[in-house]
């Protein structure tokens, strides 16, 4: 058995498949922690996915109809309604906090302390606005439309049921993500990573892309379909 | 920057010196697999205690004044969790996961040493929470190791005003501990292995471990999201499992819920739950047989691609366990297919197992009386898996005794074999000394005899119709009276069979302070863990170098080689009589040649 550790002689991408899988020392050419998060997140995926197979399981069975959500969803404002406003809103500012944390990264890789932390920084910043408008939802929702995990006037109790807890979970993710992003941002600026280099504002910002991406599917499942 | 692999890190000088953080709070894989392994074992005893008394109703009905229905079904309930969860999972990647690991593949620690510390205290967490439920009001929940509701819910299961709720805390915790756990052993797998170390030339023990912590992550996520949907029915009062239903004469607040979502949630987590426990155990027994056979695994590669392809397709398979739920035939066919087609490749690594000892040095010692006893009562087990994965056969033989014998010889007694098997391989290594050989045999031929003075008559029971978690049988016509001899017979047997794991005990303790002093690699294995330049290996466990791999793990009885045995951190070539005809192909340069 021949060793391949040379990844530089790579032709293709199947040889770089191979070239990964057969060399020893490490499988990817990354930091552990890259490789760590890409893994948690991949379980975290199963998380949330059975979440939403169990959301869809539970709407299958439910006995009662569900509610109209267009109708649960809507703000009134200056005597209008507009349908999903508060949520275009909230899901336009997770999405742009994305952006963001691109940026950081960006900054981050070169040597651009200053900018990468305040990127950081802002990308906190969009999520806590993100954490209080959902705040704002809940309320709108358990306060005017009286509806509670336990059951609704509009339909089935399911709808409350799931969607506290998943939107629940998501915002908990969400709370984790601007700790995290507070708490790197502060060591990034404090020189902890000078030397070992700015990997760490890279594997912040997986997850922050997770959280995301895992909203757009909380938005399509909940509020559009 | 340019990333720099951890193989190629210097090495970290600093040694913790305090007691507390050398044993207590220690990020040593070596301290934290201990840790995890005492808290294993201990509750394994408590569930082993669990069963005794379960024994003792079943064989001796109406004897025990200690034991009512529900304090039967409590002990069943705790023992079955126990057991599966925080004993084998926790035991085989907690303790053995983490010890071997570092050491097999050639790593000074885990990926992330801090993690993996807060994992062990997670998970004793979860343990001490578990053993909280006993002293609650209404003791622990007696759902069934299952917990599938509604009954978990309803009054009148014993445990469902708290001990139900510690049990879905605890679990959570747990999943949280493994998360931490799992994360450190892929990782380190993946990414720190020393010079030379390719996937391919790991042992076996490493892939399985590799890919059960792999399934591990990808199905605690089912249990996980069950537990909550569960909290939240208990506690909000949701109805995500619980549809409309009289209860005890009051109709319940529920309505609307789906009991059969949380069967399939929970048993997607349930059925890659039994290889978690079974991959691992795979892995180790084949390192042990190919030690003590001092021969080469048969089919490397193939055993390797068995591991994996056991591993996904047991994400498949889960509505097996559903057969009586009320199934859609369609489903019942994929669901039979799809479980049989895993018989391949399980049957592929009996085959190879058999295929090493062929022909091999084979040395009776314990560790391999103990691999042997796993192929017999593996087979056994498995055998009986073929019945039951059958819609059909499933069926009449769904709930009773046949399951439960099935169970504990595939994964129960197997599975435990191959823990004692790995313990008195890998113990000389721990702590430097020998396990009495004496005290070892006793303990595998009780051990082995009184798993099928057990078992065996219980499948009998089985096709009897003796339903399983029932408190007492009482007079059934369909029951002749041999049942009830038998049922006594069973559990005479179990108690013998428990009351020798004391010997086990008493070897493991006796063995610290008397054993015989085992330097450096008694068995004359050539994987890594047995090169190390310290036995007990040292904090941070190679010295100042790393070792260098040449070769795979299994150089046993080459032709032509001065020993039989060539450890991995031989180069190709050396260790070879002068007459030979030369190094072997795919010679490498012999610079980081061990000393």
């Amino acid at each position: 058995m021949t060793v391949k550790t040379d990844k530089s002689e790579v032709q293709s991408t199947w040889d770089g498949v191979v070239a990964d899988w057969s060399a020893d020392k490490e499988t990817f050419a990354m930091p552990w922690g890259k490789l760590m998060m890409w893994i948690f997140l991949l379980g975290d995926t199963f998380i949330f996915g059975v979440f939403l197979i169990g959301y869809m399981a539970a709407r299958m069975a439910a006995v009662e109809p569900w509610p109209d959500t267009e109708a649960i969803f809507t703000m009134t404002m200056f005597g209008h309604e507009f349908p999903l406003l508060l949520i275009a809103i909230m899901t336009f500012i997770l999405i742009t906090s994305s952006g963001t944390m691109a940026m950081a990264v960006n900054y981050g890789y070169r040597g651009d302390k200053r900018k990468a932390v305040m990127f950081m920084g802002l990308t906190a910043l969009f999520g806590a606005t993100f954490l209080g408008m959902q705040v704002f939802e809940w309320y709108q929702l358990i306060v005017h439309y009286d509806i509670r995990p336990w059951g609704n006037p509009h339909g089935a109790s399911q709808f409350g049921a799931v969607f506290f807890m998943i939107t629940g979970f998501h915002g908990m993710h969400v709370l984790g993500g601007v700790i995290l992003l507070i708490v790197m941002a502060r060591r990034v600026h404090r020189g902890l990573y000078d030397k070992k280099g700015y990997a760490v504002v890279e594997i912040t910002g997986l997850y922050w892309h997770f959280v995301d991406l895992v909203w757009v599917f909380i938005f399509a499942f909940f509020y559009l379909l | 920057m340019t990333h720099v692999p951890i193989a190629d890190l210097p090495m970290d000088d600093h040694h913790p010196t305090s007691f507390a953080a050398k044993y207590v709070w220690s990020q040593d894989h070596k301290v934290i697999a201990i840790q995890y392994a005492t808290i294993a074992i201990f509750v394994g005893v408590v569930a082993l205690i669990l069963s005794a008394f379960m024994r003792l109703q079943l064989g001796f009905p109406d004897t025990f004044s200690f034991i009512n229905p529900n304090t039967y079904l409590q002990y069943m309930t705790m023992h079955g969790m126990i057991m599966v969860v925080y004993m084998l999972t926790a035991l085989l990647l907690g303790g053995f996961g983490n010890y071997l690991i570092p050491l097999m593949v050639g790593a000074r620690d885990m990926a992330f040493p801090y993690l993996n510390m807060l994992s062990v205290w997670f998970y004793f967490v979860s343990v001490l929470i578990l053993l909280a439920s006993f002293f609650v009001t209404g003791g622990p929940t007696g759902a069934g190791w299952t917990l599938y509701p509604p009954q978990t819910i309803l009054p009148g299961t014993p445990g469902n005003e708290w001990g139900i709720i510690l049990m879905i805390l605890s679990l959570a915790v747990f999943i949280v501990a493994f998360t931490m756990g799992g994360l450190n052993y892929v990782t380190t797998v993946m990414q720190a292995r020393t010079h030379g170390m390719t996937l391919m030339r790991m042992p076996l023990t490493i892939w399985g471990i590799f890919i059960a912590s792999w399934m591990g992550l990808l199905a605690f996520p089912a249990l996980l999201v069950s537990a909550i949907m569960m909290a939240m029915d208990l506690l909000l009062g949701t109805s995500f499992f619980m549809p409309t239903l009289v209860s005890l004469g009051n109709s319940v607040d529920h309505s609307g819920g789906s009991p059969l979502l949380f069967q399939h949630l929970f048993w997607f987590f349930g059925h890659p739950e039994v290889y978690i426990v079974a991959l691992p155990a795979f892995g180790m027994v084949s390192d042990v047989l190919a030690t003590h056979a001092r021969k080469n695994i048969f089919g490397y590669r193939m055993m390797v691609w068995a591991i994996v392809i056991i591993g996904a397709l047991s994400f498949l398979v889960w509505g097996h366990h559903m057969y009586v739920s009320g199934m859609n035939l369609p489903f019942g066919f994929f669901f039979a297919t799809a479980t049989l087609i895993i018989a391949v490749p399980t049957a592929l690594k009996v085959y190879n197992w058999t295929l090493t000892l062929w022909q091999g040095n084979i040395k009776l010692t314990s560790p391999m009386l103990f691999a042997i006893g796993f192929i017999f009562t593996f087979v056994h087990g498995g055998l009986t898996g073929l019945f039951l994965g059958n819609v059909i056969v499933d069926v009449p033989l769904a709930d009773t005794m046949f399951v439960v014998a099935h169970f504990h010889m595939v994964m129960g007694v197997s599975t435990v074999m191959v823990i004692f098997a790995a313990i008195y391989h890998w113990y000389p290594l721990i702590t430097g000394r020998m396990m009495h050989e004496g005290m070892a045999k006793i303990h595998f031929w009780t051990t082995f005899l009184g798993s099928y003075a057990v078992f065996l008559p219980m499948h009998y029971l089985g096709f009897m119709g003796v339903p399983r978690r029932y408190f007492a049988m009482g007079d059934t016509a369909f029951m002749p009276e041999s049942t009830h001899a038998l049922n006594a017979s069973i559990t005479v047997f179990a108690l013998i069979l428990i009351a020798f794991q004391s010997v086990f005990i008493i070897n493991l303790i006796w063995t610290l302070k008397y054993g015989r002093k085992a330097g450096k690699n008694p068995w004359g294995a050539t994987s890594l863990e047995w090169q190390t330049p310290d036995v007990p290996p040292a904090h941070g466990n190679w010295g100042a170098k790393l070792p260098v791999v040449h070769r795979w793990a299994y150089d046993y009885s080459v032709p032509n080689a001065t020993q039989d045995f060539i450890p991995q951190t031989v180069p190709q070539g050396d260790m070879m009589e002068k007459s030979s005809d030369g190094p072997a192909e795919g010679t490498e340069t012999t610079e980081g040649k061990p000393s």
